[in-house]
């Protein structure tokens, strides 16, 4: 009996220079970072003000960092891929083995969808909804920080297998078979299986937390038809994930059972069968895809009418469009597998149903495009995002279709037209959509608007950067390039992908841009500073309050009787002119009161999938015990929430006045 | 004009870099009918997508704040017109493009044998890691990474796989199709032109599976014969259970050989897993020097 079950000196790739360079290196800064933190005596102010707050912003705020951060590590695997198809054309075997390369395009994948995407959609919804619903938090807010930890527990998991064991060689759907015990022996996919187990709990709690939120506590008057357009794509979200995200979780749980414990759901032997587990994974995936995708059509909406100066166009019909999309969206599944042999009846049902999926997401388009019609388009950075995403999603949007007809879809399944496709829809809605989101409610969360100057080359980067890097691809998948090749034979490809090489070098470029801006902005601030609340002249209820907002959002809460509420409350106040502003008198507000248990919970979370991972018995009864008895502690806290004097709250709105109106 | 520069260019690039090789240059009956469909659709679909995009960049150019001739209406927020015309263009799109999926499905299902006059040659598919095996039946003979077909002539695959989900390919021939432990997909093509065209499997299977390729030989129906003939009369080995247990073992990018005789029911035997890899009761004799060869 081996107390650190199947963990040895072993585990740590020693052999492999690329892999130790790039843990040292994430060491090294990790210890930087913390050393600094150390020193400058900013724990306790860590611990006080985020790590425990349960502040539905700082929540937002901690989710994008740890996306963006994501996205730096699931960028680095993209650009080693394209460098490996760049260079490993005819003989050459480039300079990735197939053992590594594997595990590269796997973790991509994973982190991508589930540590990049996942939290920056969340996180801004984190953000943005509450103040949007003219609230003061979310329906549950210690449960939200529950949340956020889980995702961050899910994440170090998924990082630490790069110093400590493997991650998966089995793509980002760690399709049985190949992902069974038989066939992938090593920690790699249990690496997976954990990572996304635990993440997978803070993020159906997420959307139990939204749901709720959304349709139970909305400001006084806020009817269903007075919601801002991303309030609707966020309940369409969580709808979705309440609906499909315990299907994950059962499935994965059915591939763990088989792996663990010899059960037979998903293997080749014993009446098991490895297409129930494709059937089931895309049950969940499909809809994922419009977990991203739909708040990112609420942000182009929001940012579109903004800034045009005009409401939306249309507001009903989007409405409409976004409850379809959720609907349709788990009709299709399918599609992901026409190539499996299904009868004609069933391709052609669920070819069908994909494309109709096409005409919501049509009309989008056409109300965003009538939204800036008769507008004042200011270009700022945010609809710069906006208008690069819609005349590069159309063509995305097409592609799309040609894969739902399952003849097409037969050609160019699996190859890299498809890679070139799903990138296509993914990178100009959620990336896109989320840094239109980044440079539109930044100001709103820290008081200062980003640097334009660094704002415009970072889209123009992105922009040009996504169309070199990822339109050859499509012609290498028409040219029956398969995806997740380590090398190749055929030299004619390889022109197009260095092309891609290329393009992701000039997305390098625009990610450095958005570093750079953010550095320059911080150090400029003053500048930049808004002392407004309102720097775009929104039309919306967050810009109604101070930014950064109060840890009570608004002083009083907002009544609202039209939707665009903000916008109309400035249009009457110009209207009814030089009336004097009255003395208010404000009442206490109670606020919920900080927790550690979202932390806590997340490290015997970590404590617990690691034991599992290496199959340390002892040390996963550690953990369960641990996070038992720390959500026991829990439930028996006896206060919940700490009150903030009317007095402070009448100061803090006196000096917001005073810098709003000099 | 830079996007519809850029789709020009595009489509001009694929069909240029796809003359000689893929799904752009079909030689068989199905995968023309496939390229068919792919045109015909693009073409419905670019028909609307290319005035879209460039409508989206006219209205926000000529709406821009700076230009005093564009006409402000700061509530032009709805028009019943406008909303049956953004709903109804989407839907005829769709109603158009559906059509051709639906019919399209039924036409080119894989399961659906093609119409001939000519007999078809019965070829039984299984992949291994990493490597394909294809059975002639009605020949008795079998052939590992090399398919060998009568142009002209509609081939009925059955597929199957020893293990780990792959799928097959030959994008000049027809779609492809996963093949499973456990169970038989099915898939009929047809070469109209005698030529070597690349096949290859197009799910990811594993370490090896970049070397998981093959040529698809389509030649003369005499040649074919002669073929067969001479993979039957050479000194080749024998497919049974004790060596298709040897070919399962795990092995990368091996040269292309044929086994003169195949016993009875064997990809039967591997369907139902009666016949497998690591079958205890079975005695694996030494490997022999053709089944190890690297390419």
């Amino acid at each position: 009996m081996n107390l650190l079950g199947k963990l040895t000196w072993s585990a740590i790739p020693f052999d492999q220079p690329i892999v130790m360079g790039a843990s040292g290196g994430v060491i090294l800064g990790i210890a930087f970072v913390l050393g600094w933190v150390l020193l400058k005596g900013y724990v306790p102010y860590l611990w006080r003000e985020w790590i425990t707050s349960v502040d539905h912003k700082r929540i937002g705020v901690m989710y994008l960092v740890l996306a963006m951060l994501m996205l730096l590590r699931g960028f680095s695997d993209a650009i080693m891929m394209r460098t490996q198809q760049a260079v490993a054309a005819g003989g050459a075997q480039g300079y990735l083995p197939p053992e590594h390369y594997d595990q590269i395009f796997s973790a991509h994948g994973t982190i991508m969808i589930f540590f990049v995407a996942m939290p920056m959609v969340i996180g801004l919804m984190n953000f943005v909804v509450p103040l949007q619903l003219g609230i003061r938090d979310v329906a549950f807010p210690t449960l939200n920080s529950v949340s956020l930890w889980l995702t961050a527990s899910g994440i170090l998991l998924t990082n630490l297998s790069l110093a400590i064991g493997e991650f998966a060689r089995t793509g980002w759907v760690a399709y049985p078979p190949l992902s069974e015990l038989d066939f992938s022996p090593g920690v790699g996919v249990d690496y997976y299986l954990w990572s996304l187990q635990i993440s997978g709990i803070g993020t159906l709690l997420t959307g139990i937390n939204f749901v709720t939120t959304i349709l139970k506590t909305r400001a006084p008057g806020m009817g269903y038809m007075r919601m801002p357009v991303f309030c609707w794509t966020a309940l369409a979200a969580n709808l979705m994930i309440v609906a499909v995200f315990p299907v994950l979780t059962a499935t994965l749980a059915m591939l763990l059972l088989d792996r663990y414990l010899g059960f037979h759901f998903f293997s080749v032997d014993a009446g098991g069968n490895p297409m129930m587990y494709v059937n089931l994974f895309w049950v969940w995936g499909h809809p994922e895809v419009y977990i991203l995708a739909l708040p990112a059509y609420g942000i182009f909406s929001e940012v579109a009418a903004t800034f045009s100066g005009k409401p939306l166009f249309g507001y009903r019909s989007m409405v409409a469009a976004t409850m379809a999309i959720c609907i349709l969206s788990l009709t299709v599944w399918l599609h992901h597998f026409f190539t499996m042999g299904a009868s004609a009846n069933v391709n052609a049902v669920f070819g069908m149903a994909s494309m109709i999926i096409g005409v919501p997401t049509g009309v989008k388009i056409f109300n965003w495009m009538f939204t800036m019609y008769g507008g004042r388009v200011r270009f700022s950075v945010p609809i710069l995002w906006t208008i690069g995403f819609m005349v590069t999603f159309v063509f995305g949007g097409l592609t799309g279709v040609l894969l739902a007809l399952p003849p097409v879809d037969w050609q160019v399944h699996n190859s890299l037209f498809l890679v070139a496709h799903f990138h296509h829809v993914i990178i100009p809605s959620v990336v896109f959509g989320v840094f239109a989101a980044y440079d539109y409610w930044f100001p709103k969360a820290f008081g200062f608007k980003l640097d334009e100057r660094w704002g415009r080359p970072a889209f123009w980067c992105w922009f040009i950067g996504f169309h070199l890097a990822f339109m050859p691809l499509y012609v290498v998948g028409l040219m029956g390039m398969t995806r997740r090749l380590q090398h190749y034979d055929v030299l004619s490809w390889q022109p197009w992908l260095l092309v891609a090489e290329a393009g992701a070098v000039v997305i390098l470029a625009g990610i450095v841009c958005q570093i750079v801006q953010l550095v320059v902005s911080i150090r400029g601030r003053e500048a930049l500073r808004d002392v407004t609340g309102d720097p775009w002249n929104g039309r919306t209820l967050e810009w109604s309050t101070a930014s950064p907002p109060p840890a009570w959002n608004f002083a009083v809460l907002p009544r609202v009787a039209t939707l665009d509420a903000y916008w109309s409350a400035k249009q009457r106040a110009q209207t009814a002119q030089a009336e004097p502003a009255q003395a208010r008198a404000y009442a206490p507000i109670e606020v919920p009161k900080n927790s550690p248990i979202g932390f806590v919970n997340a490290f015997f979370a970590v404590v617990t999938g690691f034991a599992l991972i290496w199959h340390i018995w002892w040390m996963a009864a550690v953990g369960l015990t641990g996070a038992f008895a720390a959500l026991l502690v829990f439930a028996f806290r006896d206060q919940e929430e700490v009150e903030i004097p009317a007095l402070q709250i009448a100061q803090f709105e006196a000096r917001h006045q005073a810098e709003v109106t000099p | 004009m830079r996007y519809l520069l850029l789709a020009v260019v595009l489509i001009g690039a694929a069909a240029l870099g796809g003359c000689g090789e893929g799904v752009l240059d079909p030689k068989g009956p199905i995968a023309a009918a496939e390229r068919q469909i792919l045109f015909n659709s693009t073409g419905i679909m670019l028909a609307i997508v290319i005035p879209t995009m460039l409508a989206t960049l006219g209205v926000a150019w000529w709406f821009r704040a700076s230009n005093p001739r564009a006409r402000y209406r700061p509530n032009f927020d709805y028009s019943g017109r406008l909303e049956l015309l953004v709903w109804s263009i989407p839907i005829m799109t769709v109603i158009l493009v559906g059509g051709v999926a639906w019919v399209g499905s039924y036409d080119l299902d894989p399961a659906k044998p093609l119409a001939s006059t000519v007999k078809p040659v019965r070829v039984q598919v299984v992949s291994l890691d990493w490597k394909w095996l294809f059975v002639y039946p009605d020949q008795g003979i079998a052939s590992v990474n090399r398919l060998t077909i009568p142009v002209a002539t509609p081939i009925s695959l059955e597929l199957t796989s020893s293990g780990v989900m792959n799928s097959f390919f030959v994008p000049q021939l027809a779609g492809q199709i996963y093949t499973m432990a456990g169970m038989v997909t099915r898939l009929h093509l047809q070469a109209d032109h005698t030529g070597s065209y690349r096949g290859m499997s197009s799910n990811y299977s594993g370490a090896g599976f970049s070397d998981m390729y093959f040529n698809v030989d389509a030649v003369p129906a005499e040649q074919f014969a002669q073929w067969a003939n001479a993979a039957r009369n050479n000194s080749g080995p024998v497919l049974d259970a004790q060596t298709y247990a040897e070919l399962a073992k795990p092995s990368q990018a091996v040269a292309p050989f044929t086994y003169r005789a195949v016993a009875p029911g064997l990809f039967g035997g591997i369907v139902t897993a009666e016949i497998s890899a690591d079958d205890p009761s079975l005695c694996i004799p030494p490997a022999s020097p053709t089944l190890r060869a690297e390419r």
